[in-house]
């Protein structure tokens, strides 16, 4: 009896609508967040996640909406995140239902942002977004949407961003995201190993094998995916009997 | 019956309110005295700092009227840090007195495990539950929290275990509260709010 490894479907919308794509280019429209939020509520997902990638200004107010509708659907909970740079920000999308908030360029650029946010909402809703590249034996933090250098190792900004007040982290490997080659092991488990909260490891799930390994041998406590979900390649269901086979503790839906 | 919602501004407040309307149930948001002491039953959510829940009771002047009802016998539901309110005082906010309702203190989780204790956890019955009713035993809940009632004493009717063993479901006469978050924890967190409501009908 013990923690239960966690499978979080994430939904990046342009505000609106679900959209698939690497790097921002050529996105194309994945479905409508209600409906994939009322099925990964049935198929035993264990929370979720909605980004909002554009994140312009004039479509917060879409964005907010999304948040609104697919909390409505989910008995599970709820992270949200994308554009998030002030505490007023981060109030509107709890206020619209989230459970927790996700913070990314906007904590790298001013890390107070972290300790704001988790002295209103405690730290078991800021959710610090790390977007790691390989770079030579060492993992470099990107910014804007995994484009541009933070110059600053992983490591050293998980455990600022988790001494700031950050109760989890949600850790995309640049190299392996839309790649569907598999998680990023070394990354993950460094990352893992070096701070005492939850980690969430991103990018690269294609195959069961690839979420087995991630939390054999990464030691994450959750795993993110997106389009394999949205797509039914991969059903949650199947997942979680394929890991619970294979004796890693997941919650089995009923 | 209405179930009457101590809405101190919590984060999950909207959340719980949509769980029991899915159950079919009413329930009002109060956070005046006046509301409190009219309640048929009252749920206590909670999420966050233990500070800023006790401080925000206080300045809305809702912890005498609480305390009577509880004493008059009025069901009442606490959620995470609405269990923790529960007790003497926590580690968190050692200067803050709790609700004093049970003896006992919220303490820190050991370090030695990852913090918040986040996510989807079993529990281990200890004794007959009215809230863990029609629950599978092996049934997860959802818990996010650092702090815990530790040497919690008669009122545990439930345990869970993440580096220490703590109270996660408690009752006693009309009190009863959960640590982790019903209204997050799918079909059986359902089931525990729906047991609750039969008891508060």
């Amino acid at each position: 009896m013990s923690l239960a490894h966690r499978i979080i479907p994430c939904l990046d919308t342009d505000g609106a609508r679900v959209v698939k794509g690497v790097n921002f280019v050529g996105l194309r429209d994945a479905g409508d967040p209600v409906a994939l939020a009322a099925r990964y509520n049935a198929e035993g997902a264990d929370e979720l996640v909605v980004l909002d990638i554009a994140a312009s200004r004039d479509r917060r107010p879409t964005f907010l909406e999304t948040i609104r509708r697919v909390a409505a659907e989910l008995a599970i909970p709820l992270t949200a995140g994308g554009g998030i740079r002030t505490l007023e920000d981060a109030r509107a999308v709890v206020r619209a239902g989230a459970d927790k908030i996700t913070v990314n360029t906007a904590a790298v650029e001013r890390p107070e942002l972290i300790s704001e946010l988790s002295m209103e909402f405690g730290a078991q809703a800021v959710v610090l977004a790390i977007d790691a590249k390989r770079t030579g034996n060492r993992w470099d933090v990107m910014v804007r949407g995994g484009r541009d250098s933070a110059s600053r190792e992983a490591s050293v900004w998980a455990k600022q961003g988790v001494a700031l007040g950050a109760g989890e982290i949600l850790l995309t490997s640049v190299d392996r995201d839309g790649t569907q080659s598999g998680f990023d092991i070394p990354l993950t488990a460094a990352i893992a190993k070096s701070v005492s909260v939850p980690v969430i490891a991103s990018g690269g799930a294609k195959l069961p094998e690839h979420f087995a390994d991630i939390f054999a041998q990464g030691a994450a406590d959750a795993a993110l995916a997106a389009s394999i979900f949205h797509d039914n390649v991969q059903p949650i269901r199947a997942l979680k009997s394929y890991l619970g086979e294979r004796g890693i503790e997941v919650r089995l839906p009923c | 019956m209405k179930v009457t919602l101590v809405d101190h501004g919590a984060g999950n407040v909207a959340s719980v309110e949509r769980a029991l309307r899915r159950l079919g149930a009413e329930s009002l948001r109060a956070n005046s005295p006046a509301c409190i002491a009219e309640a048929d039953a009252l749920l206590l959510p909670g999420v966050g700092h233990f500070a800023a829940l006790i401080r925000v009771l206080d300045d809305l002047r809702l912890r005498a009227p609480l305390l009577e009802a509880i004493s008059h016998g009025v069901q009442f539901l606490g959620i995470c840090l609405g269990l923790q309110a529960l007790y003497e005082c926590s580690e968190e906010a050692p200067d803050l007195a709790g609700l004093r309702v049970l003896p006992g203190n919220v303490r820190a989780l050991p370090p030695s495990v990852k913090l918040p204790h986040m996510g989807w956890n079993q529990v281990q019955m200890k004794r007959k539950s009215h809230l863990l009713e029609g629950i599978d035993a092996n049934a997860y809940f959802y818990f996010a929290h650092s702090y815990a009632a530790i040497d919690a004493g008669e009122a545990t009717v439930a345990t869970c275990t993440h580096g220490v063993e703590f109270t996660a479901v408690l009752e006693e006469k009309n009190i009863h509260a959960v640590q982790f978050h019903p209204e997050k924890s799918g079909a059986a967190g359902a089931r525990v709010l729906q047991n609750f409501l039969r008891l508060a009908a």
